[in-house]
């Protein structure tokens, strides 16, 4: 599903962010991404929808060498993958309803069907009783739901978040985990970027851990 | 092609509400927009009444023949012979010299002097239609009767209508020079008006970049915001128009009437006016799609 193979990156200026990565992510699966601040976790991530590029090396995306992907062709690669942003990246100028529906504005479906779609994904991370409600409204916890559910609402076969229980307090935290953990039980392949070892350690799941820039043994 | 449909009706539903957010911004734009297309528009609109009131002057050139003041009647009566035989002259009109001065008497205002003449200063004449409306024809014309035996002068009277045609035709190329530094100042300011309210949008466009949307996507709504800003800047421009018309009009029908005239400055046609519709809507397409295509290619990662 997901490939990694000796990818570097380093950012204009010099700072090398990854070393040489190589690991494959197979379909359905659940992997942490663990590590220290810094340690390039979200670097790695956003290779795979393509927001970087690598230096060197290969990222592979169903096949597909996402690294050399046309610009064209970008927005058709990120229909497909979920993303769930560290800093979450509401909009706070709409609803939540209207947040849902912001990745469907440029699908395929019609008004109706994609209200139908949104509020199912709201269901599915318990905000449907606030879809009425303006993000800024919503607790830190509430907000990732809706992050989370604006990364499903396409319905995509990859779930990437980064960092997505930071600043939640060990109960939420849970939830949130318990929600990826209900979508992987339906085929998403979810990949969790996190520093929290307490949490990763409670789940029982493939842990890819990020030291300078490479994935330890 | 339906999702398509849908997303273009989306991004003009999307036009309209940002102009409905800033009703008073987006009027003062189409305000400053109508009043520099109203002034090409304008010059365009008295170019095609001054047109319309030259129009059969300029087709019918006229030839006037006067004889010396020495020439007898009989002269006069056998030259009118030739002139009839010439087969480059349409009509020929002799006007005797009593009638003339007649003519002289009846308009206002020149009775008097007439009057005061102890005799009459005017020659015979001839008002001579040519079958030819060719410039160098017409002057072969004349120097042909130049030659002819009594004749003092031959005047070629389209030579004001030439005149005109080449004020007309320097004036036309003036106005389109105007049109042309209007249409630059107007894509500024659609330009400018697309940047803000892109930056307003800031963070909806990166999110939707980030996940998933195309430029095509993300200009369409500007796009539309921007022909609807062009388009009503068209319209100010038309109103401006009509209304400066009508208030000149006032004036102009008095001129015109004095000279016994029904001459209106005329509206555009209704093909120029929705041409000057579309110009300006597609002015502030192309202002916009600039502003767009610089906004998306700043934020494109290097």
């Amino acid at each position: 599903m997901i490939s990694f193979s000796a990818v570097a990156k380093r950012y204009p200026g010099g700072q090398q962010a990854l070393k040489d990565v190589t690991f494959s992510l197979e379909q359905g699966e659940f992997a942490f991404i663990a590590g220290h601040s810094g340690a390039g976790k979200s670097t790695l991530l956003k290779l795979i929808p393509a927001i970087e590029r690598p230096s060197s090396g290969a990222v592979l995306v169903n096949g597909q060498n996402v690294g050399a992907l046309k610009r064209a062709a970008l927005p058709y690669l990120r229909r497909n993958l979920g993303l769930v942003f560290q800093d979450q990246k509401l909009l706070y100028d709409r609803s939540v309803f209207d947040n849902v529906m912001l990745p469907l504005a440029f699908g395929e479906l019609n008004h109706r069907e994609a209200g139908r779609r949104a509020r199912a994904a709201l269901e599915k991370v318990g905000l449907l009783a606030r879809e009425r409600a303006n993000p800024v409204q919503l607790s830190g916890g509430e907000q990732q739901r809706l992050a989370i559910a604006r990364a499903v609402v396409n319905r995509p076969a990859v779930l990437i978040a980064d960092e997505p229980t930071a600043n939640l307090d060990a109960a939420s935290a849970a939830e949130i985990l318990d929600i990826f953990a209900s979508f992987n039980q339906v085929g998403v392949t979810v990949l969790v970027a996190s520093h929290d070892e307490a949490l990763i350690a409670r789940f029982a799941k493939r842990v890819l851990r990020l030291a300078k820039g490479s994935i330890e043994a | 092609m339906n999702a398509w449909l849908r997303q273009h009706r989306q991004a003009i539903v999307d036009a309209f509400g940002k102009v409905a957010a800033q009703k008073a911004a987006a009027a003062l734009n189409a305000l400053v927009i109508g009043i520099a297309l109203s002034l090409p528009a304008g010059g365009y609109a008295l170019l095609g009444s001054l047109r319309a009131a030259t129009a059969g002057a300029s087709l019918e050139p006229q030839l006037s023949l006067f004889m010396r003041a020495d020439a007898k009647r009989a002269d006069a009566d056998a030259l009118g012979a030739k002139l009839k035989a010439d087969a480059r002259l349409r009509e020929s009109r002799f006007v005797p010299r009593e009638q003339a001065l007649k003519e002289l008497q009846a308009t206002e205002g020149l009775a008097d002097i007439v009057a005061a003449l102890n005799r009459n200063p005017l020659p015979d004449a001839f008002v001579l239609r040519p079958k030819s409306t060719d410039p160098a024809a017409l002057e072969a014309l004349a120097r042909d009767l130049r030659g002819l035996p009594g004749v003092a002068q031959v005047l070629v009277d389209s030579a004001w209508a030439r005149r005109l045609g080449a004020l007309a035709g320097t004036a036309r190329l003036a106005i389109a020079l105007l049109a042309a530094l209007l249409a630059f100042g107007m894509v500024a300011i659609t330009f400018n008006t697309i940047r803000l309210q892109i930056l307003t949008q800031r963070a909806e466009i990166e999110i939707s970049k980030l996940i998933g949307a195309t430029d095509a996507f993300i200009r369409r709504p500007f796009f539309y915001l921007g022909a609807l800003q062009g388009l009503a800047g068209g319209l100010v421009a038309l109103a401006i128009l009509w209304g400066s018309l009508a208030a000149l009009n006032v004036g102009v029908a008095d001129l015109a009437s004095s000279y016994g005239s029904d001459f209106r400055l005329g509206f555009l046609i209704p093909g120029d006016a929705l041409a000057v519709l579309l110009f300006s809507a597609g002015l502030g397409w192309f202002g916009a799609y600039l502003s767009v295509s610089k906004y998306l290619l700043e934020i494109e990662p290097k």
